[in-house]
């Protein structure tokens, strides 16, 4: 390879650096303009009119950490509601409007929040977000539709009982986060959905949804100020005197002992394993050297060591990596796999190996030097497209890590040592207390 | 987003289209092949997919995880696809790293190694990856859903390939079908991003001219006879969900027709991007939600024009609500085809199909790997023509076009069903 160094070389002298200037291209305090308005609701906004689009991303605080445990997937079932229908417009209005002009908007729910995304023309960024603030203040959540709704989720949850991945994780979160939030899966199960009923859902939207910890991002073709004073106008006034807080989440109480369970799904070909623990959180000090090792454990390039041991060498799994998750809360650090169900031992035991390995020796410099290099050279990419800038802008709130992150962010990914690195592996991926899931054919 | 594209026909036969923009400090190459499902036949399905795995595993020049790591490690991201009619490769890299993007594809066009233990070893891979969409009900449905609607044309198998002939391939299948399809007068080179158009033009020169070009690819040159009554399929797996497909025989996106029944599958499913790259719109005002999911009989619907080289289908997955049952839906289906047979939409209808249109042209402009795609994805069935001209050719449909599509292509006698059945409700059905 030492040719291909002075390939390299002599290319970089002849060819102009880029015309762009990395740094200046991506978000910081000079080009982001953060505003919070009188009602607690924080925008981010940045300008972006090389394509006439425009979108629209956030957070509220309704998530399913409030619903009660015999109405499992209350928050999850209020979102899917919400754009049924508003005081103004009906389920078909909202979406003729929407399809109309080829925008559209969307909820998901998670633990600790409800999101929304939108996008749309830049020309008609006014009515979607007109449109928005009518859904999160005003939803009638008409009875006709909860109905529809309510055999949908049951399609779904039956649909996710067939699912190997969705199964293993399901069981995952049970074994790893017993007694936390985080084990009880965000749609809930049959048996809670059936006994929600309408009444719950306008409860549960009067009680946590409100202008207080929302986060809104708005990227695309239109001026900042601008998009202000529009969000100001629809939904400045929006005040919600009922609306909760979110409950500090509980520690996650470590495992005595590696847990191993298994779901049989009959019929399938194959089987999903997913391996691992509880990891730090996104605003942890210790994420970043947490992330830099998960990617060498998992990520860089074929899926890091993982990929290279039971894809590459084993030729057991089309897909074998790791994940760290993150979050606001102690999100999962795990490893997963899709392996034939004959090969189930051996890729967890390859898998084992691997973890032991790892927190046992840690990263090479070499490994940790490419993984940031990747970290860093790559943070251009993240803000391709308005959606990426959004979610980026998002986190950055929801994470306190502050407008100028992205300019400070390859300073803290080179600072990261491989002991850093070692001892949060130390304290998170414990290979004698991990939780193991199987889901598939026995 | 196509103004201003240069296109370049090198000595060797590789097209190149160039797109200067410079709205970030990025350059995406993608390279596409004109090899795909549709170059397969009974014995070596999956082939295609299957060399594009290869593909990553090393060159002489760039011995495997030696690749891998220096794209990763340059902050750049890669992948690969394989389609019926094409298989692309694309990376994205910072702007003053896209030499070794360049320099990788020039060398992997023809000098990646195929050993016979790194062959076997992704074998185990790829049956991997078949299992793991066979788990998933409506992988197994549209295999059965093709194979039942293309009697002889390639189009019938799935791009990953029958078990059977994954088991048997070998190494000197695998390098034959490489060195055939992978010359440069078969592949098209779309970049676009951060870069000066003459600077780079010359490095192009450089590194991709002295690849020699090759034979010309043979194809399979194989017509699907034109079907002449309904053709029905079921599959049987487990679960409690049934599942439908409904299509009918349509031509490829060259034809002039295919404007027209844009506008019908997007007032029947809503838009389509065509595409592997940007999503879509969400359908709640088309038709056949407002049928099937409003009306209860499912819990979603969709649909897909694709764009292919060869007559495909115009494709409608519909996820059936619990206990009900298929044949009412499959009559609903029937029932909103009939209306747009009978009668023609409103202009309003047309209108809005291309203002759809637009707003997902302007998405897909957002980002340059995505615009990168594009340039060359239209080659593939077409010319970056057929894209510059696609927002002026939906405007011309009229409201009697979209008519006599519903017409002419949705009859009974060209319709092919699909239907998985849960064998949880195998008693009920029987």
């Amino acid at each position: 390879m030492s040719e291909e160094k002075g390939t390299f070389n002599q290319l970089r002298s002849n060819q102009k650096a880029s015309s762009v200037e990395v740094y200046a291209t991506l978000p910081g305090p000079d080009d982001v303009k953060r505003q919070q308005l009188d009602n607690g609701i924080v925008l981010l906004c940045r300008e972006n009119f090389n394509s006439p689009s425009v979108v629209i991303s956030g957070t509220l605080t309704a998530g399913g950490i409030f619903d009660p445990d015999e109405k499992l997937g209350l928050a999850d079932f209020t979102a899917s509601a919400l754009m049924r229908g508003t005081t103004k417009h009906s389920f078909y209005q909202i979406y003729d409007i929407l399809e109309s002009s080829g925008a559209g908007i969307g909820f998901g729910c998670g633990v600790n929040s409800l999101s929304f995304s939108g996008r749309a023309l830049a020309e008609d960024l006014p009515v979607l977000l007109g449109l928005l603030a009518e859904i999160l203040q005003y939803p009638t959540f008409p009875e006709e539709h909860i109905e529809k709704l309510r055999t949908q989720i049951m399609t779904g949850l039956a649909i996710r009982d067939q699912d190997t991945g969705d199964m293993a994780g399901l069981l995952f979160d049970r074994i790893v986060y017993d007694k936390h939030p985080y084990s009880r899966p965000i749609d809930g199960y049959r048996e809670t959905v059936a006994n929600i009923d309408r009444s719950n859902i306008v409860d549960f939207h009067n009680q946590t949804y409100g202008p207080k910890g929302m986060v809104m991002a708005i990227v695309g073709a239109v001026e900042p100020s601008y998009a202000i004073e529009v969000v100001d106008r629809v939904l400045g006034s929006w005040r919600n005197s009922d609306q909760r807080l979110s409950p500090e989440l509980p520690p996650v109480v470590p495992l005595p002992k590696t847990v191993t369970q298994r779901v049989n799904i009959p019929g399938k070909y194959q089987a999903d394993i997913i391996m691992g623990g509880a990891g730090p959180s996104s605003c942890s000090p210790e994420y970043l050297a947490a992330s830099l090792g998960n990617s060498v454990l998992g990520q860089f390039g074929m899926m890091g060591r993982i990929g290279e041991v039971v894809r590459e060498k084993a030729g057991l799994a089309y897909y074998a990596y790791s994940n760290l998750s993150g979050g606001i809360g102690p999100g999962p650090w795990y490893v997963s796999a899709g392996v034939d169900p004959q090969n189930v031992e051996r890729a967890i035991d390859l898998i084992l190996a691997e973890i032991k390995r790892f927190v046992k020796e840690g990263v090479s410099e070499s490994e940790l030097r490419d993984s940031q290099e990747q970290y860093v050279g790559s943070l251009p990419l993240a803000f391709e497209s308005n959606a990426g800038v959004a979610t980026s802008l998002i986190n950055l709130e929801r994470f306190h890590q502050g407008l100028d992150y992205f300019r400070r962010f390859p300073g803290l990914v080179r600072n990261v040592t491989p002991e850093e690195v070692l001892q949060v592996t130390q304290r998170y991926l414990d290979p004698e207390h991990l939780g193991i899931a199987v889901a598939g054919p026995e | 987003m196509l103004d201003d594209i240069k296109r370049i026909k090198f000595s060797n036969g590789l097209l190149v289209l160039l797109k200067e923009i410079h709205t970030a400090p990025l350059i995406s190459q993608w390279i596409w092949y004109r090899v795909g499902g549709r170059d397969e036949f009974p014995g070596i399905t999956g082939i295609s997919h299957w060399v594009e795995h290869m593909q990553f595993k090393g060159t002489p020049q760039f011995p495997q995880g030696v690749l891998e790591k220096l794209i990763a490690s340059q902050g750049g991201v890669w992948n690969a696809f394989t389609y019926l009619d094409w298989t692309a490769y694309f990376e994205t890299m910072p702007a003053d790293k896209i030499d070794l993007a360049l320099r990788l594809e020039a060398d992997r066009m023809r000098n990646t190694l195929f050993e016979d233990e790194i062959v076997n070893a992704e074998r185990t891979v790829i049956i991997s990856e078949r299992q793991g969409a066979e788990n998933e009900p409506l992988f197994r449905l549209n295999e059965a859903f093709h194979q039942a609607a293309f009697k002889a044309h390639p189009y019938s198998h799935d791009v990953i390939g029958s078990l059977e002939d994954l088991t048997r391939m070998d190494r000197d299948d695998l390098y034959k079908h490489y060195r055939t399809y992978y010359v440069p007068n078969n592949a098209v080179l779309a970049l676009a991003g951060d870069f000066e158009g003459e600077r780079i033009l010359e490095r192009l020169v450089e590194i991709y001219e002295p690849v020699d070009s090759g034979k010309e690819p043979p194809r399979l040159g194989i017509v699907e006879p034109r079907q002449t009554s309904q053709r029905r399929v079921v599959v049987d797996g487990p679960g409690e969900t049934a599942y439908i497909k409904i299509g009918w025989h349509i031509p490829p996106a060259t034809n002039p027709d295919f404007w027209a029944l844009n506008v019908l599958g997007s007032l029947l499913t809503g838009p389509s991007s065509h595409s592997i790259i940007g999503g879509g719109i969400s359908n709640k005002t088309s038709r056949l939600y407002q049928v099937i999911v409003e009306g209860e009989l499912g819990v979603s619907v969709s649909g897909s024009l694709p764009a292919t080289i060869d007559p495909h289908l115009f494709e409608i997955t519909i996820v059936l609500n619990k206990n009900q049952d298929a044949e009412t839906a499959i009559n609903a289906v029937g029932e909103v085809i009939q209306q747009m047979q009978e009668s023609p939409p409103t202009e309003q209808n047309v209108a809005r199909a291309v203002k759809q249109a637009k707003a997902l042209f302007a998405y897909g402009s957002e980002s340059i790997t995505n615009q990168a795609a594009w340039l060359g994805f239209t080659e593939m069935f077409a010319s970056y023509e057929w894209f510059r001209s696609y927002l002026d050719n939906l405007a011309k449909v009229t409201t009697y076009d979209v008519q006599e599509m519903a017409q002419k292509y949705f009859t009974p006698q060209n319709l092919v069903l699909a239907i998985y059945r849960p064998t949880g409700n195998m008693d009920e059905n029987e």
